[in-house]
């Protein structure tokens, strides 16, 4: 091996070029290809569905309606100081854009926008537009104060000025029960009024009660499947399997056809002699009929990931323990239980997450009682049309479930993920 | 784990209440939906048991709902929907997904989890979210009530999961096999074709399967994007809960488990296929 030279230089490839650089290309080629086979996907992704996502978080703050369609009474409150009523020149800008607005039909908007902020303010704005129409010359500020005894009031302005802003949090603080009072403040919406802040506590505590049944019911059933003989586990796990696959509406539908008054379960009630015929039991449009119907189409979720981390824990441990003298429950307390954490944790997460953001059976089996914040979502999107307060219900749902599938993933790891 | 021949009368009571406990957390598993079955074959329009129904007899039996299911144009309609919109969406979704995972697994990936948990974002975002997100987007470039819009949402919901399977299967893949093929004068696209893809087949096809089942079952965006024309099964049994109840959902509900249970025994017929070709026996 004497005879071997090393060159004196870097190493070079075979065309000549140093060894590094050569394989620096290699690899950045490499990453290149990578990344051009995740592109289409990526892009594809993004303009499907990321981008409107985005789009709809952007709703929630976004307030184009006052500046746009009022630009002149925005330009000219802007050095207004908020201790009075304002002067001529702002009711002078404010009766040429409410009459520009009703000509152009768009005053509406706007009109629903500060009635968001201040309720009464959507037929001040719109009556208020029809008269201005009809004012053809100043002194305008005696002429508006005449129109409506709301435009007398300071808070109507402060109101005003505060949405010529391009965005506003305004939505948000209304997604948490929150307002500002008429000095500008943000304080609590009075008690009858905070409905969103029970609506997100309701929301949370029906997952959680749903978590727990899930993980009480799921755990006897993955013990079982995972100790029996695989031939009659693989059978029984047919139990499992076919809820899990078979269709919601299917799934949801059943549950109606078990639970309503006139419904099967009713019957045998009556028939067992449990209840009689008068007083058939409650147990579809309320809480009862949302928790029981979630936890039988959750369940799958908990019992598979626990199944799985069972099917992991020899059964030896367990027979060792009992052999060191450990009676049966403190064996499995202290021994099998803390095997099958990481199995409850994922399945946990895995219900809460798909509970928090349930929407189809709620809908159709909670009534009114049984109702979570997503069904509010869809009410503001399709009924009430306040985009706004959906986009910010939204995105407060959306945070709470980036922070827990981002525990998930610390937990489990999305790469686990085990489908079917 | 069955019952030990020393076992004590403590552990026997405690063997057959378990046992009897596990019995009945099945039966609430698997009655609601064996329970729909025989009332879709009620002669009347109702959703409980008749008492005819009860004493077995055969004129309280009836296909009536599976009739009206065939030949009410609503129904046939709405079935064409849904098998136009799942058959695009998981074509689509299969190609893009599988493209996208083969990148994902290449050791030289950049940005692989970032990239990662942004493809997959459409299975962990609810759908109540998704669905607003993009009725205001959809509505906006001129895609609501359309076909087109559906198929594009439904694709993007239906990608994370061809992106995970397809991964999985391509966790324990040599890339050695694509080199090798290469060195033997394969052109990309053929080494693609006869070397990789009939590894990677089963996680494929699982993966499409999944991705046709969540358009097929998937109704929140639907309620929001599609309008009456583009009605699939799962909106028109939506309306028919809310509007009218009538047993017709009931037969389209029986016929959606016979197509689960046969969507569920293909899989498991992959998962054995699978098992066999990497000679992993059951047990």
């Amino acid at each position: 091996m004497a005879d071997v030279i090393f060159p004196s230089g870097p190493v070079l490839a075979a065309d000549g070029t140093p060894l590094k650089a050569s394989l620096n290309r290699a690899m950045r080629k490499n990453r290149i290809r990578a990344l051009l086979l995740v592109t289409p996907l990526f892009l594809f992704i993004l303009f499907s569905f990321l981008l409107p996502i985005v789009d709809m978080t952007m709703r929630s703050v976004d307030n184009w309606q006052v500046g746009t369609l009022m630009p002149k009474t925005a330009i000219a409150l802007r050095n207004w100081d908020g201790k009075e009523i304002p002067d001529e020149p702002v009711f002078a800008a404010l009766v040429e854009d409410l009459a520009a607005g009703a000509k152009s039909r768009e005053i509406g908007k706007v009109a629903t926008r500060l009635n968001y902020e201040k309720s009464g303010l959507r037929s001040t704005i719109t009556g208020s537009a029809r008269k201005a129409l009809k004012i053809k010359e100043g002194p305008y500020k005696e002429q508006v104060l005449k129109m409506n005894k709301r435009w007398r009031q300071l808070d109507t302005w402060t109101v005003i000025k505060r949405n010529t802003r391009p965005y506003t949090i305004g939505y948000y603080l209304n997604a948490v029960d929150l307002k500002y009072d008429k000095a500008g403040n943000i304080v609590r919406q009075a008690e009858s009024r905070r409905i969103y802040g029970k609506l997100f506590a309701r929301t949370f505590g029906i997952s959680l009660v749903i978590t727990v049944l899930c993980i009480l019911l799921a755990y006897p059933v993955s013990y079982l499947l995972a100790t029996l003989p695989l031939r009659y586990s693989n059978l029984l796990m047919i139990f499992v399997l076919l809820p899990f696959w078979t269709s919601l509406l299917v799934r949801t539908t059943a549950w109606i056809a078990m639970l309503q008054s006139q419904g099967v379960l009713n019957d045998i009630f009556v028939y067992v002699g449990l209840i009689n015929d008068d007083n058939r039991l409650q147990l579809i449009h309320n809480l009862t009929g949302t928790v029981i119907a979630m936890t039988h189409i959750l369940l799958p979720f908990m019992v598979l990931p626990l199944y799985s981390v069972m099917k992991t824990i020899p059964p030896s441990y367990m027979r060792a323990a009992l052999s060191l003298g450990a009676n049966p429950l403190v064996a499995f307390v202290r021994v099998y239980m803390p095997q099958t954490l990481s199995g409850i944790g994922a399945g946990s997460i895995l219900v809460f997450i798909l509970s928090i953001g349930y929407y189809i059976t709620p809908a159709l089996v909670g009534g009114t009682s049984g109702t979570l914040i997503s069904n509010q979502i869809a009410y503001h999107m399709q009924s009430s049309l306040n985009w706004g307060l959906a986009g910010a219900l939204g995105a407060l749902l959306l945070a709470s479930v980036l922070v827990l599938y981002f525990l998930y993933n610390r937990i489990v790891g999305i790469d686990n993920m085990r489908l079917g | 784990m069955a019952l030990p021949a020393y076992a004590g009368p403590l552990e026997t009571t405690w063997y057959y209440t378990f046992r009897f406990l596990c019995a009945c957390i099945f039966l609430f598993l698997i009655t609601p939906i064996l329970v729909i079955i025989p009332l879709s074959f009620n002669a009347e329009p109702y959703f409980t048991f008749t008492s005819g129904m009860l004493s077995f007899d055969p004129e309280a039996y009836s296909l009536r709902w599976y009739r009206d299911f065939v030949t009410n144009t609503q129904w046939t309609h709405s079935v064409e929907n849904s098998f136009i919109i799942a058959i695009a969406s998981t074509v689509l979704a299969t190609s893009l997904g599988t493209l996208a995972a083969l990148g994902l697994s290449k050791p030289h990936m950049p940005y692989r989890s970032l990239m990662m948990g942004l493809l997959i974002s459409p299975m962990i975002v609810p759908l109540i979210i998704s669905a607003a997100g993009m009725y205001f987007f959809y509505s906006n470039i001129g895609l609501d009530q359309t076909y087109l819009g559906i198929i594009l949402a439904h694709t993007a919901l239906g990608t994370p999961f061809v992106v995970i399977t397809v991964t999985a299967t391509l966790v324990g893949f040599d890339h050695s096999l694509t080199r090798a093929a290469a060195n033997l004068g394969a052109t990309p696209t053929t080494a693609f074709f006869k070397v990789i893809m009939p590894l990677i087949l089963p996680g494929v096809i699982s993966g499409a399967l999944f991705a046709f089942i969540t358009s097929f079952d998937e109704v929140v965006v639907v309620l929001f994007l599609a309008g009456y024309d583009q009605r699939t099964i799962p909106r028109q049994m939506w309306s028919g809960i809310r509007e009218q109840i009538s047993p017709t959902i009931l037969a389209v509900a029986t016929v959606l488990v016979a197509i689960s249970i046969s969507l569920l025994a293909t899989l498991e017929l992959l998962r054995r296929r699978g098992e066999r070709l990497r000679g992993i026996s059951p047990g």
